[in-house]
């Protein structure tokens, strides 16, 4: 029902993402910024089916994004693979990973769920960070760039067009978020928004509360993970920060800025926070202070976030 | 080779210790408040560079007592002002609060004091080994230990033998009682949360004298405290000494055998202890959220 109160939303988001390329020169931003806010919308949405949709708090998402990223470049540095079996490729051992894991902590609730991702996530950064041969370690992987996509009557050259990468991103952005729409809005989903709004009564109306838990789980890693491999296809790169806790908690800022109970709000959060980040690097050797400042003041004023203020004044 | 195997068990002892001392300071503040202080590294840096800053007027052992003090002053404010508006909320505010606060620490200690690493001397009376077979026994290694000792001892007792301490315990347990039998719980939270940023002060000037001092070195001691806190029980104290000393051995071991899995060797143990004993080594059924 939301879903189709929130039309005129859709409407005006697919709008914007469609003309991006267009208008972001004129604001003083670039096409590949574009691309990025792209990318880290779709991985702050695919957090958010589990932080806004289930209730249940990941800070370790950034294990399976750079999971998404790492498969997809290696496949192919060492596969010789085309972009898309490249990100089939990233995704699947992502989503693996995120079966297992999420296996091991779905019993945990709360700030311990929260405190077991974290340090979860560490795990895969280290593994990128010592296995110099595979990984490149500290480096990062390179020597390795996306390859050109053959659609079968024509190949579009996503590796030296920038917006023709960018409208590809679009596309699987769309198809992912589509899904998750789907999902969120499917008797499944519904059952994690009763977990998220009441657990207790949830169980006693006879939903399998961990089985619900672990699917969420697998399915925002599976998200993220093709968010990650995008990530690396537009840097052309990949090293261990995409792996590293300080994302998992900037993806959670993304979307608590953005609104984490409605369906954009983290896209929002994440075209404001990467155009911040991006503006303030370039303009001050501290922008740590300056992120770090956001994420206080964002919990301090702001903890509904744009979208979440914004509906405010209109009934639920 | 057995000196070497046990060189790296002593060296992992120490390293265990400090993420014990750190752990406990995190568990404190967790048990009683809820809160997963991501800052706590960044206090623990803010410690190691308030000593190094202190050494020159007041010596080695005048700043090993002041640094921590300043730092737990500080955290005394941070609570204060930030952290408690926070308690009754879903604690994905403080979690963000305290990672936000933790990325203005580390670029402020590097803003004022540099990003390369600073010299940071322990008095030469502890550097000299004090065998020529086991060259690993400094006097500061040892010194290190004792006081951690000291501090652990410290926690326990206060804990146990104070009223503040005995108020601090109740209120792990239900802290709505605590309130209504007449304990100011604003003040209680509040010194408790100074009481852990303490600990991780403390921490931080010993890790500087051993391990050399840089803006990173909170963040790099932080995760291991998580994992000792996992594996040794959520709640339990005594659970976290022991999973702190017990991930610092392990990784001092596989450090002999496997070095490049001296860091991924913790989080295999804590795979192990969630699908073993989910709970943790030493943590009690029923606590666990």
């Amino acid at each position: 029902m939301s879903l189709v109160r929130a039309r005129g939303l859709d409407v005006l988001i697919a709008a914007a993402l469609l003309s991006m390329p267009f208008w972001m020169a004129a604001i003083g931003g670039y096409t590949e910024l574009a691309t990025r806010v792209l990318v880290m919308g779709l991985a702050a949405m695919s957090l958010n089916f589990l932080l806004g949709f289930t209730g249940v708090l990941s800070f370790g998402h950034a294990a399976y994004f750079g999971l998404g990223a790492y498969g997809a470049a290696m496949a192919i540095k060492y596969l010789e693979a085309g972009t898309i079996p490249a990100i089939a490729f990233g995704v699947a051992a992502a989503t693996v990973a995120a079966a297992i894991i999420g296996a091991l902590i779905v019993r945990r609730r709360g700030v311990y769920f929260a405190m077991v991702t974290i340090a979860f996530g560490q795990v895969f950064y280290f593994l990128a960070f010592r296995w110099n041969s595979v990984t490149g370690g500290d480096d990062g992987l390179t020597g390795w760039h996306r390859q050109p996509l053959d659609l079968g009557f024509a190949t579009l050259d996503i590796f030296r067009n920038d917006k023709a990468f960018y409208y590809f991103v679009l596309v699987v952005f769309a198809l992912c978020v589509a899904a998750m729409a789907q999902l969120i809005a499917s008797p499944f989903g519904r059952t994690l928004l009763a977990i998220r709004e009441n657990e207790r009564r949830a169980r006693f109306l006879g939903v399998p509360i961990e089985n619900r838990i672990w699917l969420s789980f697998v399915i925002s890693c599976f998200f993220v993970s093709a968010a990650g491999a995008l990530y690396a296809l537009l840097n052309n790169f990949t090293d261990p920060r995409a792996l590293r806790f300080d994302l998992s908690g900037n993806l959670v800022i993304m979307a608590v800025m953005g609104g984490m109970r409605s369906f954009w709000g983290p896209l929002i959060g994440a075209g404001i926070f990467v155009a911040l980040q991006d503006y303030v690097s370039s303009h001050t050797q501290n922008w740590m202070s300056v992120i770090g400042l956001v994420f206080v003041l964002v919990v301090r004023f702001f903890p509904r976030g744009v979208l979440g203020a914004l509906r405010r004044g209109r009934p639920a | 080779m057995s000196q070497l195997v046990l060189f790296n068990v002593f060296n992992g002892l120490i390293v265990g210790a400090f993420y014990a001392l750190m752990a406990l300071g995190l568990s404190l503040i967790l048990n009683l408040s809820g809160v997963i202080n991501f800052a706590h590294g960044g206090f623990l840096a803010l410690g190691a560079y308030f000593a190094y800053a202190l050494i020159p007027f007041v010596g080695f052992w005048g700043a090993l007592v002041v640094a921590p003090v300043l730092v737990a002053v500080l955290g005394l404010g941070v609570e204060r002002v930030l952290i408690r508006p926070l308690y009754g909320a879903d604690p994905l505010y403080s979690l963000l609060l305290t990672f936000g606060l933790a990325y203005i620490l580390e670029d402020m200690t590097r803003f004022v004091w540099g990003a390369q690493s600073v010299p940071f001397q322990a008095p030469a009376i502890l550097m000299t080994p004090l065998s020529g077979d086991y060259f690993f026994l400094t006097g500061y290694r040892l010194f290190m230990i004792a006081i951690v000792a000291a501090a652990v001892g410290g926690l326990f007792a206060v804990l146990n033998y104070t009223r503040l301490g005995t108020r601090i315990r109740a209120g792990v347990r239900d802290l709505e009682t605590v309130s209504t039998l007449g304990v100011n719980v604003r003040i209680l939270r509040n010194l408790n949360f100074g009481f852990g940023i303490y600990l991780a002060g403390l921490a931080g000037v010993l890790a500087a004298g051993l391990l050399g001092l840089s803006p990173t070195i909170g963040a790099n001691l932080i995760m291991p405290s998580f994992v000792a806190i996992i594996v040794g029980g959520l709640g339990s104290l005594l659970g976290t000494l022991l999973g702190g000393l017990l991930i610092g051995v392990a990784s001092g071991l596989a450090a002999v055998y496997v070095p490049s899995a001296s860091e991924a060797v913790i989080y295999v143990m804590m795979g192990l202890v969630l699908l073993v004993r989910p709970r943790g080594l030493l943590g009690e059924e029923g606590r666990v959220h």
